[in-house]
C-alpha cells in the first residue's frame, strides 16, 4: 500500500507542496509574459525598420560633457559617455546625502530645542523646504546663483587666485598624477586604520576595565600611511593657477553653478525630511530614559549621545534609507538646470541614436542597481545599530 | 517638459506599446484612417515663435502649423481639420512611429541616420536652416574662430551638440558646453552671462533674440556651422500618404513660382498654361492619382496661400522674427526651393 504522501493526488493537497507550486506558477507566468513582450517588441521594431540592440554603445559619442572624472572626449564611445554620466550622478548624490544628513541632524535637534526662537526657525525651515516641489527649488537656486553672482569677466576675488562668478567657483589646483592618487589611497587607508586601532583599544578597555591614553596611537595610524606614501612616491607640487582668458577663467578647479544649485537643492530639500525623521526618532525614546540617565549623573549631552541617540537610531535608520534613495533618484532632475548627469547623457545618446528603449533600459538598470546597493548598505548599518534584545 | 524621467518613461511605454499592440498595417492606411477620423493629427512645437505657437485666442499659428493646414486643405478641402499635438524634441519621432500623429511638422532636420534607422520618411525640405552662434555684442567677437574657452549654452535632443563638436574639434577649439532641457533656463543662462555663446538653428536664434530685453545687444555670428534642412516627416511604407504630404508642399512652392496667390487663384483657373491647369484641377486628374479630390491644390492655395505668403506671414521681415528669404527663395531667384513639374 502506497504511503499517503507519495500519491500524486494526495500530494496536491499538501500545504507545503501547494505553496511551492503556486510560486513556480507565478514565476513562470511573470517570466513568460516578460519573454513574450520582449520578443514581440523586438519583432515589431524590426518590422518597422527601427534599429535595435546595444551595438551603438561602441560607436563614438561625438559630443562633449563639461564635467568628467574619467578621461573622456568626444571621440570616446557612447558607453564611456554613459559611464561619465553615472559618475557625475554618484558624485552629486554623495555630496547631497552628506549635506542633507548634517543639516537634517542639526535642524531636527533644533526643532526640539527649549529655545522658542530656535525651534520656530527650525520649523519654518522644515515647512518651507518640505512643501514646495524640488524642481521649483532647483530653478530658484540656479536663478539665484546666475543672477546674484557677476559674469565671469567681472568675477569677484574674495582671496587672491580665487574667483567667484556665475561661471562657478574657481580655485587653484594641484597638477594631478599617479603619485597623487597613491597618496590619496594611502590617506583613505589611514582613516580605515585609525578606526581599526580605535576599535581595538575600545575592546581592550571594555575587557580590562582600565582606561588608557588612545589618541597618539590613533593619530599615528591616521597619518603614517599618507606620510609614507609621500616619501615613497614623491609627488611633485605643481600648482595649476587660474588665469583670466578672454571668455572664461582657465586652469584651477571649477565648481560649476549647475553642480552647486543641484547640490544645494537636493541637500536642503532632503534635509527637511531628515530633520523630521530625526525629531521623530528622538521623541520615540521615552521620557523615562532621560530621567533615568540624569539620575545616574549623566549630563544632557552625554544622555543624548550615549542613551537617547543609540535608541533613536533604530527608528531613524529605516526612513533615512528611503530619504537617501529619493535623493539619489531625484538627482535626475539635474537636466533641468544643465548638470551633466546620467539622464542628460542618456538623453543626448537616445536623441542621437534614436534608440529610446535601450537607453531607458540602461538607465533604469543603473538606478535600480545603485538603489539596491544603497538599500543593502543601509540594511547592514541598521542591523548593526539596532538594539540587541536581551 | 522638465520631468525628464517621466517623459522618457512615457515615451518608452509608448514605443513599447506601439510595438506590441499597433499592427504595422501602415501601408496605404494613413489616408483611410485620417478620412475616417475626420481630421489630421499633426505634431508641432509646443511654443516656437514663428513656427508653431498658440496665439492669445488659443489658435495655433506659424509656418509649421500652416504646412499641416495645407495638407488638411488637400485632404478635406478645409484647412481646419487638423488637431495639433505639441511635442518636445525628445518624443517627436516615437509619437510618429506609434501612430499618435499622422505627420510631424516640427522644425525637424533631415539626416541620414534619422531617415534610415527610425522607420520614418522625410518629405520635401520646407526650410533650409543652419546652426548659428549668437553672442553678446559687448564681447566684440567677430567670428566663431575666436571662441576658444567660451561657455556655450545649448538644448539637448537635437543635432546641435554634435554639430558643435564636428565644427570646433578639427579647429582645435575647446569650450565648455552647458546643456539645458528647459528653453527658459537655457535662454536665461545666456542672458545672465552664464554662457558667452548660445547656439541653435539660425531661425531659432532669431526667436531667442526677439524675446530679449534689448535685442540689439546680441549679434549672430556669420558662420553657419551645419546644414539643417527642416522637413515634414511621415511613417515609412505608406507612399500614398507620403506623396500627399510631399505634393502639398510642392504645391505651395510651385504656386509661388507660377505667381498663383491666395488672392488671384480664382482668376488663375482661367489660365492658359497647361501646367497651371493641371495643378488647379481644371484639366487632367492629378488629384485622383493621389486618391484626393481634383481641386486639392486649388484648395491648398485658396485656403492657405503660396510658400511666399506662408513665409512672410510667420517668419518674414514684417514679423518679430524678421527673417529674410535667404536660401529659402525660389530657384528662379537664386534660392534652393524647387518643385518637380506637375504633369
Amino acid at each position: 500500500m502506497a504511503s499517503p504522501a507519495s500519491s500524486p493526488t494526495r500530494l496536491l493537497y499538501d500545504v507545503r507542496v501547494r505553496a511551492v507550486l503556486y510560486q513556480v506558477v507565478a514565476v513562470a507566468l511573470v517570466v513568460g509574459v516578460g519573454f513574450y513582450l520582449f520578443g514581440n517588441v523586438s519583432r515589431k521594431l524590426a518590422e518597422q525598420n527601427i534599429a535595435t540592440g546595444f551595438a551603438y554603445l561602441d560607436r563614438p559619442a561625438g559630443f562633449v560633457i563639461s564635467q568628467s572624472f574619467i578621461a573622456y572626449d568626444s571621440g570616446n564611445s557612447y558607453a564611456r559617455a554613459l559611464l561619465v554620466g553615472i559618475f557625475n550622478t554618484i558624485w552629486v548624490s554623495v555630496f547631497a546625502v552628506v549635506l542633507s544628513t548634517t543639516m537634517g541632524l542639526i535642524v531636527g535637534i533644533a526643532r526640539l530645542s527649549r529655545n522658542p526662537m530656535l525651534s520656530l526657525l527650525a520649523l519654518l525651515y522644515v515647512e518651507a523646504l518640505r512643501n514646495v516641489p524640488l524642481l521649483l527649488y532647483l530653478f530658484l537656486w540656479y536663478a539665484l546663483i546666475i543672477g546674484v553672482f557677476p559674469p565671469v569677466r567681472e568675477a569677484w576675488q574674495p582671496l587672491p587666485e580665487v574667483f567667484l562668478s556665475n561661471g562657478g567657483l574657481i580655485v587653484p589646483s594641484l597638477r594631478w598624477s599617479g603619485a597623487h592618487s597613491a597618496v590619496l589611497a594611502a590617506a583613505i587607508a589611514g582613516v580605515v586604520m585609525a578606526f581599526v586601532v580605535a576599535g581595538v583599544f575600545r575592546r581592550r578597555r571594555m575587557e580590562s576595565g582600565r582606561s588608557q591614553t588612545v589618541w597618539p596611537f590613533v593619530l599615528a595610524a591616521l597619518l603614517a600611511p599618507p606620510l609614507l606614501a609621500v616619501l615613497i612616491a614623491q609627488p611633485d607640487f605643481v600648482v595649476n593657477w587660474p588665469e583670466r582668458g578672454r571668455f572664461r577663467i582657465t586652469g584651477g578647479v571649477q565648481v560649476t553653478p549647475e553642480f552647486t544649485a543641484l547640490l544645494v537643492g537636493l541637500g536642503l530639500s532632503a534635509s527637511a525630511g531628515i530633520a523630521e525623521i530625526v525629531r521623530a526618532g528622538i521623541l520615540s525614546v521615552g521620557r523615562g530614559q532621560w530621567e533615568a540617565s540624569r539620575s545616574v549623573g549623566l549630563r544632557d549631552r552625554q544622555t543624548m549621545r550615549l542613551v537617547v541617540l543609540p535608541q533613536a537610531l533604530r527608528v531613524i535608520v529605516p526612513p533615512l534609507t528611503s530619504s537617501y534613495l529619493s535623493t539619489f533618484k531625484n538627482s535626475s532632475l539635474a537636466i533641468a538646470i544643465g548638470y551633466p548627469d546620467l539622464v542628460m547623457v542618456s538623453n543626448t545618446t537616445m536623441n542621437q541614436t534614436g534608440q529610446a528603449i535601450e537607453g531607458i533600459a540602461i538607465f533604469m538598470l543603473v538606478y535600480l542597481t545603485m538603489s539596491i546597493a544603497i538599500s543593502l548598505f543601509m540594511n547592514w548599518y541598521n542591523a548593526r545599530v539596532a538594539l540587541v534584545e536581551r | 517638459m522638465n520631468l525628464t524621467i517621466k517623459t522618457w518613461a512615457t515615451l518608452g511605454l509608448l514605443a513599447a506599446a506601439s510595438a506590441v499592440f499597433a499592427s504595422p498595417a501602415y501601408a496605404q492606411a494613413t489616408l483611410d484612417a485620417v478620412k475616417k477620423r475626420g481630421k489630421i493629427l499633426c505634431g508641432v512645437s509646443p511654443s516656437s515663435a514663428g513656427y508653431s505657437y498658440a496665439d492669445d485666442k488659443g489658435v495655433r499659428k506659424g509656418f509649421d502649423s500652416d504646412v499641416c493646414r495645407a495638407v488638411s486643405s488637400a485632404v478635406f478641402g478645409a484647412p481646419d481639420k487638423v488637431e495639433f499635438v505639441p511635442l518636445n524634441t525628445n518624443i517627436r519621432f516615437q509619437a510618429l512611429q506609434s501612430g499618435e500623429i499622422d505627420v510631424l511638422s516640427r522644425q525637424t532636420t533631415m539626416t541620414f541616420s534619422r531617415d534610415n534607422s527610425l522607420g520614418l520618411d522625410f518629405g520635401p525640405v520646407v526650410f533650409y536652416d543652419g546652426q548659428g552662434l549668437m553672442v553678446n555684442s559687448k564681447l566684440g567677437v567677430k567670428s566663431a574662430s575666436e571662441l576658444s574657452q567660451a561657455a556655450i549654452c545649448l538644448l539637448p535632443g537635437t543635432t546641435t551638440l554634435q554639430n558643435l563638436e564636428d565644427y570646433f574639434k578639427p579647429r582645435g577649439i575647446k569650450y565648455e558646453s552647458v546643456v539645458f532641457e528647459d528653453n527658459n533656463e537655457w535662454r536665461n543662462a545666456f542672458f545672465s552671462g552664464r554662457c558667452d555663446v548660445i547656439t541653435t538653428d539660425r531661425s531659432d536664434l532669431a526667436s531667442v533674440r526677439a524675446v530679449a530685453n534689448d535685442p540689439k545687444q546680441f549679434v549672430i555670428l556669420p558662420e553657419t556651422i551645419s546644414k539643417e534642412p527642416l522637413a515634414p516627416v511621415v511613417r515609412q511604407n505608406d507612399s500614398n500618404w507620403k506623396d500627399i504630404v510631399s505634393w502639398s508642399v510642392y504645391t505651395l512652392i510651385a504656386a509661388e513660382e507660377y505667381g498663383i496667390t491666395q488672392a488671384n487663384v480664382d482668376e488663375k483657373l482661367q489660365s492658359k498654361e497647361p501646367e497651371v491647369q493641371r495643378m488647379l484641377g481644371v484639366s487632367g486628374d492629378l488629384g485622383k492619382m493621389l486618391n484626393l479630390d481634383n481641386k486639392w491644390a486649388y484648395n491648398i492655395i485658396k485656403q492657405n496661400g503660396n510658400y511666399g505668403e506662408l513665409f512672410e506671414r510667420s517668419l518674414g521681415e514684417k514679423t518679430p522674427l524678421g527673417l529674410t528669404r535667404g536660401p529659402n527663395q525660389l530657384w528662379t531667384k537664386g534660392g534652393l526651393l524647387y518643385s518637380p513639374p506637375f504633369r
